[in-house]
Parts: structure tokens; sequence; C-alpha cells
């Protein structure tokens, strides 16, 4: 009970600076602007804690962590790809011209951008509603998250509904009031609290482990533990990668590594942070700080979801590796790894590193789903791009509808679900909008026909490829039985191909031919697209 | 090839790749530190109004 006291006392502290920083963007909020980009004058330390603190959350760290257990230190391609792409290509390639760019056009979101590039209102509402419908769908993974860590910390003194109610309810209170700039506010102390506790929970773990090359060798010992159907499915032991083109090859290249570590450039929610600088010195500032701090968060879990396995085989009480002890739910792994191991205050540190991890991404998702339907889609489609004085109002009656969708489908989404829902997500905005993205910053010849082609191509092709080709989804989903009497159209290796390796080829391709082949913009308009280019 | 404990050059391969990224994203921030410091259009501010 003292322990509670003592974590409670925390926690209400925490949430009191974090409510103050709320109050102090609230404050410093005088315009759309602000509201939308933090006024386009934030430090380059808290964008990059900010971006990182947004890109890392409970996902990655239970979801995908608990993924790293089942599947092994192969994950590290993920971190491998999550700072290349997500930090030196995101910042130094994409960020820079987004800036240039969105403060040329004036543009407010992801969305804008391409839709004031492209002069087109129909890619900016279209943009605004995919990712207000499918947003949820990662949001809740995120809930899900930090839902079952207060689930496996509290029960049953904290009943797991109410938690995650005041959870929601604490962040939509500090999204609506402070607006973007009480997001980044909080963010930075977020991210600062997060990457302390990895820290020291891969010390804690290589301690335990008798240090890292005997843990790794304890681990690459364990292969004959493998299960026969994870054998069979190509597992050949967690410190080696999957036989190529098996299932689990497929299903780890293809959806986790590359789903996630290329859909990082196009998740609206990171890429307003570059909107949200004023030259691009702080984007060269911002790059060691974003590459460190994913190092960190995502290489710590991954590591550790990984031997997890030498832990809990090792362990008396357990004798098993990982994926039995959790009952077959991987999302549970890391929460029974933490309770389990760690002692009891590194509990309580670790329950405020995850609540950071969660509000910090949860923020920034409930913010891009209002302005998604706020600034993107009511302003841009129902009142044809004027300026409205109910922008900041809608907006804030899109981030409550959006939270609870969000909801709903924590409570409806089934188990180990976190790290797919992400991926699903982060694929979909890649396929939707990386061509239009890339046509947009590096090439004047992209035309407007040409972005839109290749969004719908990207859109309509992944939702085909996930309800009827990609059995992970069509099977469960079952339309594809509903019509065709099977769980899906396709044969192997075809069913374990995640959309993002067939679609996004054919979607960038899209963009390029209909682009030569269409009317092209108007050369002042595209000139100033690029003035400071 | 066994390095850090790790038996699959492809995992240790990727072990070490994460680390050096990471560096590089010091080099690069430290090398451009003070690089890249670059028409009232304040005007879309007021319309405030």
């Amino acid at each position: 009970m003292d322990n509670i006291l003592i974590l409670t006392i925390v926690v209400v502290a925490y949430l009191f600076i974090i409510g103050y920083l709320g109050w102090y963007g609230y404050r410093k909020t005088k315009t759309a602007l602000d509201y939308l980009v933090a006024g386009r004058s934030v430090h380059p330390v808290v964008m990059a804690l900010s971006y990182g603190a947004t890109f890392i959350s409970t996902s990655a760290i239970v979801g995908f962590g608990g993924a790293a257990a089942l599947f092994g230190m192969g994950l590290l391609w993920l971190t491998f790809l999550n700072i290349f792409v997500g930090i030196i290509i995101a910042f130094i390639v994409f960020g820079k011209r987004t800036r240039r760019m969105g403060h040329s056009l004036d543009a407010h979101t992801f969305p804008e951008l391409l839709g004031k590039r492209f002069n087109s209102n129909f890619i900016q509402g279209f943009s605004g509603l995919v990712i207000f419908i499918f947003m949820p769908l990662y949001a809740a993974a995120v809930l899900i998250g930090a839902a079952r860590f207060i689930e496996t910390t509290f029960a049953p003194n904290v009943n797991f509904t109410v938690g995650l109610l005041i959870y929601t309810l604490i962040v939509c209170a500090y999204v609506m009031a402070g607006g973007l700039k009480g997001v980044m506010y909080t963010d930075a102390l977020q991210g600062a609290i997060m990457f302390v506790g990895m820290i020291v929970l891969l010390v804690f773990t290589y301690v335990k482990l008798g240090g890292v090359v005997t843990a790794h060798q304890a681990l690459a010992g364990m292969a004959d533990k493998v299960p026969a159907k994870l054998i069979a499915g190509g597992h050949l032991g967690w410190t080696r990668m999957p036989t190529t083109a098996s299932p689990l090859w497929w299903k780890l290249v293809t959806t986790i590594v590359m789903g996630v570590g290329l859909g990082v450039l196009t998740q609206p929610q990171l890429a307003v942070r570059f909107m949200t600088v004023k030259s691009n010195k702080e984007i060269h500032r911002a790059v060691p700080a974003g590459g460190i701090f994913i190092l960190v968060m995502t290489g710590v879990a991954f590591v550790v979801g990984a031997l997890t396995n030498v832990y809990f085989f090792n362990h008396p009480q357990f004798g098993n590796i990982s994926l039995d002890v959790a009952g077959g739910n991987i999302d549970k792994i890391i929460p029974a790894y933490i309770n389990s191991a760690m002692p009891v205050w590194f509990v309580y540190v670790f329950m405020l590193t995850l609540l950071a991890a969660a509000m910090s991404t949860s923020s920034s998702q409930f913010h891009t789903m209002g302005t998604a339907i706020g600034r993107d889609f009511f302003e841009r489609i129902l009142l044809g791009g004027k300026q409205s004085q109910y922008t900041v109002l809608i907006t804030r009656i899109g981030i409550l509808t959006g939270v609870l969708i969000t909801i709903v489908l924590g409570y409806r989404l089934p188990g180990s679900i976190i790290a797919i829902a992400a991926a699903i997500f982060f694929g979909l905005c890649a396929t939707t909008f990386l061509p239009a993205y890339i046509g947009a910053l590096f090439w004047k010849g992209t035309t407007r026909s040409g972005a839109i082609a290749s969004m719908f191509t990207g859109f309509f092709g992944t939702l085909f490829w996930l309800l009827f080709v990609h059995q992970a989804e069509s099977e469960p989903m079952g339309i594809c039985k509903f019509i065709f009497n099977k769980p899906t159209l396709a044969h192997a290796p075809w069913t374990m191909v995640d959309p993002i390796i067939v679609i996004l080829p054919i979607s960038l391709l899209t963009v390029f031919l209909v682009s030569v082949f269409t009317k092209k913009m108007s050369k002042e308009h595209v000139e100033h697209c690029f003035k400071h280019i | 090839m066994t390095l850090l404990g790790i038996d699959d050059p492809k995992v240790w391969s990727v072990y070490l790749l994460c680390i050096l990224s990471a560096l590089f994203c010091i080099v690069y921030g430290a090398a451009n530190w003070n690089k890249g410091d670059e028409e009232k259009w304040e005007d879309e501010k007021k319309v405030e109004e």
C-alpha cells in the first residue's frame, strides 16, 4: 500500500507538471497559427524530443518490444530504419524542404501542405478524411499499450476502465486547450522521462543477465527452445533472422520493418513538426537529439524484448519462453517482465515512462485528428478554403470525436494487436501519401492529376490488398470469405506479402506516369512553391 | 561468425549499424550546428481580427 501511495504521489506530481505545461501552452496560444503549428518558433531540442516522443509510444515499447520477444533481435532492422529513414532521411532530406515549402505556402497541416502544393481543395480534404478515419486504429493501439500495463500493475486495486477514461480526459484537456504548443511542451518533458526510463531498463536487464555478451550468448543458446509451430514458420532462434521467404520472414521484413520503417515519412503528426521551427538551423540541431533518442527508445525495447526469453526461461517460477509466460499474447510480455524482473521502485518509474510515452503520442494523434477534420475537411471542403472563426472550435470538436472513436476501438480490438495496428496505419499512410509527398517536394513536374491518381492507387490498392489478399487481415475481416467463399484470392507467398511492398511501387509509378501525360501546374504557382528551395 | 555473443551476421551487423547511424546523427548535427540559418505576409496573423 505504501508503494501505491508513493506511486500515486509521483503520478499526481507528474500530472500537475503536465497540467502546468498545457496551461502555459494555452497562455501562449493567441492565433490559429499558434494552435496549429506552435507559432513556427519552437526550440530545436523541444522539436526533436517532441518528434521522438510522438513517434515512440507504448505501441513501440510494449507492442514491438513484445514482437521482439517473438521474432528475436532481427527486429533491430526496424531500429536502423527508424534512425536512417525516420531521422536522417526525414529531417535532412524531407524535413528541410517541408519546412521551407510549408512557410512559402503558409501550410498549417500535412494535408494542407499537399493541398496547397497541388492547388487542390480535394487533395487536402481527402487526406484529412483518410487521417481522421484511420488514425483511431493507431491511436487505439497506443491506448491498449497503456492499458495493458495499467492492468498488470494496478489490478485489482484500480478499475481499468476508469483509469483509461481519466487518462484520455487529461490528454484531451491539454490538447484542446493548449493546441500544438501545449502538446510540444509536454512532449519534451515526456520524452526526457522516457529516455531515462529506457536507459535504466537496458542497464538493469544486461546486469541481471550477466553482461552484454553473456546475455546474448544465453539467448543464442536457446535456439532449441523455439516452439515447433514457430520453427515451421521459419524461426531459427532469437539471435538469428528467420529463414528467408518464410512466413515469419515476410511478416517481420515486410509488415513490421518496411511498413513502419517507411511509413514514418508520411505520418502527418510527425511531418507537421518540421513546420514548427523558424529555420533549417533548428532542423540541423535537432538531428543528434532525434538520432540518440530513437536509438535508445526502440533499440532498448527490441533488445530487452528478445532477452526476456532468457530471463523467463532461467527463472524457477516460470521456466518457459516469454510467449508461453504471457499466455500467447505478445502485448503482455513486456509488462509481465517489468513486474517480475525489476525492483518495485523501477516498476513505478517505468509506469511513468509508459504513461509519458502514451500521452505524448496520444496528444499528437488527437491534435492531428482534430486538425484533419477542422482545418483540412471542414474549412477546406465545406467552406471552400475560406478562413473561419470556427476553425479552432471545429478542430476541438474533431478532437473529441476522434477520441471517442479511439476509445470504442480500444475496447474492441483483439489481443496481440498493438504492433500490427500501428504497422497497418503506417503502411496505409506510406502507400497513400508518400508518392505525392515526394513529388510535391522534389519534382516540379508533378501534376495535380498525378498526385490524386497516386493517392487513390495507394489508398484503394492497400484496402484491396488488406481485404482480399493479405491473409493476416483478409481472414479475420471475412469480407473475402463472404463474397468469394475463400479467405484470400491469392496464393503463397503473396498472401504473406505486406501491401507496402506491392502497392507503394505501383503508386510511385502512377504519380510519375500520370504527371507526364496530364496538364502541368502553372509556372507561377510552382515557382512560388519552390521559392526558398 | 559470432560478435557480441550474437551468432548471425545479419543480426550483429544491424546491432552495430544502429549505433553507427546514431553516431552519424551526432556528427552531422555538430558539423552543421550553425548552418542553415536562413516579404510581412504578419498580415495573416492580423487577419486576430
